[in-house]
Order: C-alpha cells, then sequence, then structure tokens
C-alpha cells in the first residue's frame, strides 16, 4: 500500500544529513533504538502500516522463493534472488511517491512490486518470453538494466528532465556495490551533482558482486564516495525496513526541495547466490552466511511488531497467507506465460519503415514456409 | 535559397529543430558560450538558454546516458560528441540502451535521441581527431546512421534526423564543414527521404558509391573521368543504416561496374557490405567486380601521411580503371 510523503521540513535536513554512523532504528533484535533523530521521519506511521510493510516482505520474499523454484524446475533461464535484501527495497520502495520514477537493476523484484508491477509480469524476461515485462510509464518504473551501472546515468538524465520541467518528484536510481566501481554510475554522480538534478541514488550494498567482495569495490564506504562530488551519503542499516524508508523520505524530500542528488547505502547481504548459476560455496564462508541471517530483515520487524503487541498469530498468518498466494499466482501465471509469436523478432527494432528489416522478416517467413510444404 | 556552408547550414538546421519543437534539447562539451568546437551550435545558446543548451561534463557516456533518460522523460535529445575518436566512451550506452530500448521494451519507450559526430580526416588534425566509425554503428540494429556530403542536406537531414522517433547516429564530415552550397530551407521535412541515396552525377561506365566527405572525392573523379573519356555515375549514399540499395542496383543494371569509396579502412567497411550486396541483386549485370577504395588496415596516420592513407580521386580512378580492364 502507497504511503504518503511525510512531512519533512527543510531547515532540518542539515541536522538529519549530518548524523554520523549507520542509520539504524531497529536494533537487530527487534529494539527500537534510542537517539537516533532520523525516528521523526518515520513518526507518521500507524500500526496498520508497519503490519502492512511486514507484509510486503513476506511476500516479496515468497515471490522470490517462488521463483527460484520456478528456475530450479526450468521454468526460468535463470533468476537473481533478492533474498535479504526484503528491507531495502521495500523500505525504500514504499517511501516513493507515484510521480517518482525508478531505474532498477536486475535485482529490484521488491521494488517493482511496489511500485505495483505483476511478479508475473516481471517473469517476463527471466522465462524468456521477452525483453522486459511492463509499461514502464504506468508503473513509474523502468525496464531492469542489466549493463551494470548504466542506469544511473538514465535517471540522472531523467532527473534532469524533471528540473526542465519544474516538477516536483524524483528519478531514483537502484544499483549494488559492484556497480559503485563502474564508469556510468562516477558520471552519473558528476552530472547530477553539476546539474543538481533530483536524483536518489539507492546502492544496496549486498556485500557480494557475484564472487568479489565489497572491499574489492571500495576502500572507503560506498556512502562516503559521493562526497568528492559534493553528493551528501547516508549510511543506512539495509536489513532495517524502517531506516531505510526514512532515509529515503529524506533524501526524495532533498530532492523535491531542489537541493540535488542523495547517495543511500544500504548495508545489507545477499542470502542467495548471485543468480541461479551462482555458487557462492566456491567464495564464502558459511560462517559469514549465519552471522548475517540473525540480522534477517522479516525477523526483526516481526520482533518489534510482537514486542509492541501490533502483530499476533493471526496477523502472521494472514500474511503468509497472501504470500502463499502470491506464490501460487506467480507459479499459474508463469506456467501459462505464451511463447512470443515471431513477429516480436522483428517488431519496434525501429519506429520508422527500414527496407533491410522487412526483407529479412519476409525472406525468413518465405523459408519457413518451405519447411511446411 | 541561401548559400552557406555546412557547419552554418548544419546551425541553422538544429536552429530550426528547435523553434520546431521545445522538447529538443542539445547536449554537449563546449557547445554553449564556445558554440562547439568547429562552432557547429554557435549562437543557439545565447537564443535559448542554458536549459535548452546544456554544456556537459566531460565524459560521453554521461552524455549519452543522461539523454537515454531526457528522451524518457519526453524530450528529444541532440549529443554532440566533440570528435569522431571520442565517441567510444559512449559505445555501450549506445549500442547497449539507445539502440535496444525501443525494441527491449516492445515499443512501449521512444528513444529519438540524435548523436553528432564529426568525423574523418583531412585537417592535419592530432591523433584520435580523424577517424570514420560509421561502421560500428551501422552494424548495430535499431540505430539510424547517416551522413550528409553537402550544406543542403546537412541542413535538412539534422532536421530529419532530430523529427525521427528513431535514434540517429549523425555523420559529420568534418573536413567539409567550410564547404558552400545551396541551402532550401523552405520545407526541410519533406524534402528527399533521409534513407534516400541520390545520384549526383549520371554516367554510363561505371559507379562511384561515396557518402560524407569522399562524395567531392569521387565528384572531382568523375570529372577527370569523363575528361578522360570514362563516363562516371556518383552515387551519394547519405545513409548507412539503412542503405538504399535500389539507387546503387538501378545505377549497377545501368554501368555494370562499382566502387566503393570510404575514408574508413577498406576490411569490413561498408564497402563491404555494399559488394556482397550487389552481388546478390545484381550478379549478372556486373561486368567486373565490385572494387573498394578506403583506408588501409592500419590506425590513422599522422597527418603527414594522411594524403596517402585517405583515397583521393586518383585512387578511386585507378580502381574504376581496374573494373574498366577487368
Amino acid at each position: 500500500m502507497a504511503i504518503a510523503q511525510a512531512r519533512v521540513p527543510e531547515a532540518r535536513f542539515a541536522e538529519w544529513m549530518g548524523f554520523d554512523g549507520l542509520v539504524q532504528l531497529i536494533s537487530v533484535d527487534g529494539q527500537r533504538t534510542v537517539g537516533c533523530p532520523y525516528w521523526e521521519l518515520v513518526a507518521d506511521l500507524g500500526a496498520e502500516q508497519l503490519r502492512d510493510l511486514y507484509t510486503d516482505m513476506a511476500v516479496v520474499r515468497r515471490i522470490d522463493a517462488e521463483a527460484m523454484a520456478l528456475q530450479r524446475q526450468g521454468e526460468l533461464g535463470l533468476w537473481a534472488p533478492l533474498l535479504g535484501q526484503e528491507a531495502a527495497q521495500v523500505g525504500s520502495a514504499r517511501a516513493l511517491q507515484p510521480d517518482d520514477f525508478v531505474f532498477p537493476s536486475y535485482r529490484e523484484h521488491g521494488v517493482a512490486y511496489c511500485r505495483g508491477v505483476d511478479p508475473v509480469a516481471m517473469l517476463r524476461l527471466w522465462r524468456g518470453t521477452a525483453l522486459s515485462g511492463w509499461e514502464p510509464a504506468d508503473f513509474g518504473i523502468a525496464t531492469p538494466a542489466i549493463i551494470v551501472g548504466s542506469q544511473a546515468l538514465h535517471a540522472t538524465g531523467y532527473a534532469l528532465g524533471i528540473t526542465l520541467d519544474g516538477a516536483r518528484s524524483a528519478a531514483v536510481a537502484y544499483f549494488g556495490d559492484g556497480a559503485s566501481s563502474e564508469g556510468d554510475v562516477a558520471e552519473a554522480f558528476g552530472f547530477a551533482a553539476s546539474y543538481m538534478v533530483p536524483v536518489v541514488f539507492v546502492c544496496q550494498n549486498n556485500q557480494w558482486a557475484i564472487s568479489e567482495p565489497v572491499r574489492l569495490q571500495s576502500h572507503a564506504s560506498i556512502a562516503e564516495r559521493g562526497q568528492g562530488y559534493g553528493i551528501p551519503g547516508i549510511q543506512v542499516d539495509g536489513n532495517d525496513v524502517l531506516a531505510v524508508l526514512a532515509a529515503t523520505r529524506l533524501a526524495l524530500a532533498r530532492a523535491y526541495a531542489g537541493q540535488g542528488p542523495t547517495l543511500i547505502e544500504a548495508v545489507t547481504y545477499r542470502m542467495g547466490p548471485h543468480t541461479t548459476s551462482d555458487d557462492p560455496t566456491r567464495y564464502r564462508s558459511h560462517h559469514e552466511e549465519e552471522a548475517w541471517r540473525v540480522k534477517d530483515p522479516l525477523a526483526r520487524l516481526r520482533a518489534l511488531l510482537r514486542a509492541e503487541g501490533l502483530a499476533d498469530d493471526r496477523f502472521e498468518d494472514a500474511a503468509t497467507a497472501s504470500a502463499e498466494d502470491a506464490a501460487a499466482r506467480l507459479r499459474r501465471g508463469c506456467l501459462a506465460l505464451p511463447d512470443p509469436p515471431l513477429d516480436a523478432l522483428f517488431e519496434h527494432v525501429y519506429a520508422g519503415a527500414h527496407p533491410l528489416l522487412e526483407e529479412e522478416r519476409e525472406a525468413y517467413v518465405a523459408y519457413l514456409a518451405t519447411l511446411e510444404s | 535559397m541561401a548559400i552557406m556552408s555546412l557547419g552554418k547550414a548544419l546551425n541553422a538546421g538544429l536552429r530550426q529543430a528547435m523553434e520546431r519543437d521545445p522538447k529538443v534539447v542539445l547536449m554537449g562539451e563546449d557547445i554553449g558560450k564556445l558554440g562547439g568546437v568547429f562552432r557547429v551550435t554557435e549562437g543557439l545558446q545565447r537564443d535559448f538558454g542554458d536549459r535548452r543548451v546544456i554544456d556537459t561534463p566531460l565524459a560521453e557516456s554521461g552524455v549519452v546516458g543522461t539523454a537515454v533518460g531526457l528522451a524518457m522523460r519526453g524530450y528529444r535529445p541532440v549529443c554532440e560528441i566533440q570528435f569522431d575518436g571520442f565517441v567510444y566512451p559512449a559505445f555501450d550506452q549506445i549500442v547497449s540502451q539507445v539502440a535496444k530500448l525501443r525494441h527491449r521494451n516492445e515499443g512501449r519507450v521512444a528513444m529519438p535521441v540524435t548523436i553528432r559526430v564529426p568525423y574523418g580526416g583531412g585537417i592535419g588534425a592530432v591523433e584520435h581527431h580523424s577517424e570514420s566509425p560509421e561502421a560500428y554503428f551501422a552494424h548495430t540494429a535499431g540505430l539510424r546512421v547517416v551522413t550528409p556530403s553537402s550544406a543542403g542536406d546537412g541542413h535538412r537531414m539534422i532536421q530529419q534526423a532530430i523529427a525521427s522517433d528513431d535514434p540517429v547516429i549523425f555523420f559529420e564530415p568534418k573536413r567539409r564543414y567550410w564547404e558552400r552550397d545551396e541551402v532550401d530551407d523552405a520545407s526541410p521535412l519533406s524534402g528527399m527521404p533521409l534513407h534516400q541515396a541520390r545520384v549526383i552525377v549520371e554516367g554510363i561506365d561505371a559507379t562511384i558509391a561515396a557518402y560524407g566527405p569522399m562524395v567531392a572525392t569521387a565528384l572531382d573523379a568523375a570529372r577527370i573521368g569523363n575528361e578522360e573519356g570514362t563516363s562516371i555515375e556518383v552515387i551519394d549514399l547519405r545513409s548507412l543504416s539503412p542503405i538504399d540499395f535500389d539507387t546503387i542496383e538501378a545505377s549497377v543494371r545501368k554501368t555494370g561496374r562499382l566502387v566503393v569509396a570510404h575514408e574508413a579502412s577498406v576490411f569490413c567497411g561498408l564497402g563491404a557490405e555494399i559488394a556482397a550486396r550487389v552481388s546478390e541483386r545484381c550478379f549478372y549485370h556486373l561486368e567486373s567486380p565490385v572494387r573498394r577504395v578506403g583506408g588501409f588496415a592500419t590506425p590513422y596516420p599522422p597527418s603527414r601521411l594522411e594524403r596517402h592513407y585517405l583515397p583521393d580521386a586518383d585512387r578511386i580512378l585507378h580502381e574504376v580503371d581496374r573494373c574498366l580492364q577487368a
């Protein structure tokens, strides 16, 4: 469910941005942290909204698990699981407003879900029935970028368009710790800072770029890497859905107020493989995975809701039922996805006429006809 | 009808495109106050403001990548890459994003981006300032690639490129920027279509197909050939993707001989594609093999050697003679 943007007074930006250290609102054991000024940024959230955030994460986790299963059963060519990153994705995406526009990478299924994209549509790409899944303008989220980091520039250009239009919205680029090394991300930082455009860079630092640890990408924290460009950073506990929501709200408020780009580093962990083709046992330890398992984003919010009397067994059962229902729909929808018609191969390459393409299409159709006769 | 240089004609064409459509924005390095290193955007920032003529940081991938985002926001960006040899940092954004986004999104995303690239040699430049990278882009599905050879075409084609809903790589023959020609600005969008080749000089013994900077050289060759008794037809291809093979074929059916001339290296150059197509389409009308003349399989040389690298009228005529002797 969409959450309205909180009133974030501009007079307080500097104070919040000046907060030193990791923004965390829910401790690993599910307690509210004390003394973090970012609490004020989510003070408006009521019990229902907190419960919705939990349900979102439960549904997204279950969809992800179902897609993994579908891949293992041969129904998808590939899947890039988000397991462990539910809070980073749901927390940031739920801060967004309808007019904002997201430029995701290929792991942002949770973000796409929060933007209202049908999970079945997400699978078209992974099942190989299309190169995209949905109408970007309808949901305010672009087709996922597979070229790592390329989308940071697209978001920056879109944000430049927002500025030229005099509109009050933001573009949001999602990328990972690996992408932080890409030239396009560096160039996006430079352009965004130079033009002071309303863009939010959300880096989910999930510690691993396939087999390469984040320390190979960066000696400094990723949140600090914007500073040389004049882009302030917020380092947030990416497994804490409220902290991510608060940080994203602040970054959006800065964007809406014309204060330019913000870099959010959501510190999280990719609990699964990079993709279904990956084998993390070759490069990281079981011990490390276990150390992150106790920081689980769902368990943390559940503990908070339980401790504060906002959730009971019935609520959890309902959340589980929603998740199971979404998974079942995903499976049914996946299996029903039609193979694309041959025409899709040749269509939309160009907007206008292109004689070579037409010639090739006609020749191939004629060739196929010879096989039938 | 006015007489102006190619550079001025492009400037006038850009101006008209900006007047016609408020969503047209120019972006590139030094295109604002300086007017671009070749002055093609001279005066446009002054007249349209720095929100429509945008100086960018020195990052070519950034120029094209932000243009993608602007296009998705409904703008019609025109990027200037300062020199041919500087386009490669933007190659990924052009090939993986600009070219593919419409198809990737099943037609739901438009990418009306024009990327202007001054290209070619002959101006005594330093390394990376004289290259002809058009084949890389012509090879990429989703792009249109065009190159004017004259002021009249430059003026018309830049406006047609900007009005196109497809991405267009617009190669400008930099050594011809100062050459003057008639410009008819009455109805630039309804003139000769962007992708139609033009027979500039008619002849009966052989055809020379050229584009961009080599068209003037081909015309020299035809003139000399005529003086020596060989009637040469010259085709200005104008578009390198798609290529107007119908016009080439009609000419070859008449002359029976074809020489393709370009500055780019012959190997895997546009001439290779044209030779292959011509052999498929009108093999039995050929009196001799299709010959190609162009740059060598070397990097572009230092400027004191470029007269050897760049085909001149004599080298083109040498290939015409080989066709005639075959």
